[in-house]
């Protein structure tokens, strides 16, 4: 799919995460996090994994973690994409 | 029969709020209810069905009874809530409204549908439809009957009071009459009895004090809105040791009068025959499950052989 417009989901409260998709030439994924230092490369995995799926080529991806766990991460990119037009 | 499902503490979850579902693992209640409906703003259903199936997924070894609370089937979400959550295997469904039996039966006829899509036994999803308004009151009779799948009929208080444009008290006066009559339609159709939260969750005395007068009437169950809730309402619930010990005494003297060819017999000066049997076999029953007694009380038990 293709991020046809600005989508944003999730929230600023513990244990969530805010995630704003937005449509870009190539994928760019930002990540903030509370916990980044032990788990960014955890988070970004995990990301690639919902955006591969969703078959997402490109798109600035901006999160704001609040130390999700997986389900969490999966189920807000899931719902920003959706909100963004495509999925 | 069926395992006896205890279902004295059913607790909602709001949907759109990680920190409370990973919780779920963790609560000392007998069920939860994910809540998709009052608890998500409308700029969030869809973010919310999306993190119930997600969490859902994630949890599989399950340790208590999930049912999720869809919206209304007369509003645009409900569809949409079935056809996310339904597939990561929830127990059941708390249907929201279910002012008449042909709204449980189009639930029923849903739930069926999507058991033939994922290969799930037909039945595998239960209902528990909330009696919240006057005319679900009226027609808690048919509803109850409405559909195999429904483990009991709930109550709900705060919408109740709502439709007949009246206050809600702790002493629960005015809830009487609507009590009474899901209580009656819930144990003629043979299904459980599920009572109202109670929102003061600071107020633990009146929490007892309520939780002790539904139980006398006949519920076996009550919605939470906190999990600090659990011990109060599971304490009351309890069998009381000495309703146990005179439970089992009360076996033992039927057992005695049948061996001796007769299906009455005298107590310590009162009479036993079915009905108190059938009482003790209940509070034993419930103590099994409360893991407090081995026995494992059958039908035979209760009416004896052929």
């Amino acid at each position: 799919m293709n991020i046809l417009k600005r989508g944003q989901a999730g929230t600023m409260q513990s244990s969530d995460l805010m995630v704003i998709v937005e449509p870009a030439d190539k994928l760019i994924i930002e990540i903030e996090s509370t916990v980044k230092k032990q788990f960014e490369h955890l988070i970004r995995a995990r990301l690639e994994q919902v955006l591969d799926k969703f078959g997402v080529a490109s798109g600035r991806i901006s999160i704001s973690d609040r130390g999700a766990l997986d389900y969490a991460i999966e189920a807000r990119l899931e719902t920003a994409l959706q909100r963004a037009g495509g999925a | 029969m069926a395992e006896y499902q205890l279902r004295r503490t059913l607790l909602y979850v709001p949907g759109n709020m990680p920190s409370m579902l990973q919780n779920i693992p963790l609560f000392q209640c007998d069920a939860v209810i994910i809540d998709l409906e009052d608890a998500v703003p409308l700029s969030e259903k869809d973010a919310a069905r999306i993190l119930v199936r997600r969490f859902l997924e994630s949890y599989k070894e399950r340790n208590k009874e999930i049912l999720v609370r869809i919206n209304g089937l007369d509003t645009k979400w409900a569809l949409d809530d079935l056809k996310a959550v339904l597939p990561s295997i929830p127990d059941g469904i708390r249907l929201p409204k279910a002012d008449s039996p042909e709204i449980v039966e189009r639930l029923d006829t849903l739930l069926t549908e999507y058991e033939e899509e994922l290969g799930l036994g037909i039945g595998h999803f239960k209902i528990l439809p909330s009696i919240e308004t006057a005319q679900g009151v009226i027609n808690a009779t048919r509803t109850a009957r409405a559909s195999t799948r429904l483990i009991g009929l709930a109550f709900g208080a705060e919408d109740y009071t709502a439709t007949m444009e009246i206050n809600r008290t702790k002493t629960g006066e005015e809830l009487f009459n609507a009590r009474m009559n899901v209580l009656w339609a819930a144990k003629a159709a043979g299904i459980q009895a599920i009572d109202s939260i109670f929102s003061d969750v600071n107020d633990m005395e009146a929490l007892r004090v309520e939780t002790e007068l539904i139980k006398r009437l006949g519920f076996t169950g009550k919605c939470m809105v906190n999990p600090r809730q659990t011990d109060v309402i599971h304490d009351v619930f309890a069998p009381k040791q000495d309703e146990i010990d005179y439970a089992l005494q009360v076996m033992d003297a039927i057992k005695r009068a049948r061996e001796m060819g007769t299906g009455v017999i005298s107590l310590k000066g009162k009479m036993i025959d079915v009905p108190i049997v059938i009482r003790a076999a209940r509070v034993l029953r419930t103590a099994h499950a409360h893991g407090m007694v081995d026995v494992v009380i059958n039908e035979e038990d209760i009416h004896g052989a052929e």
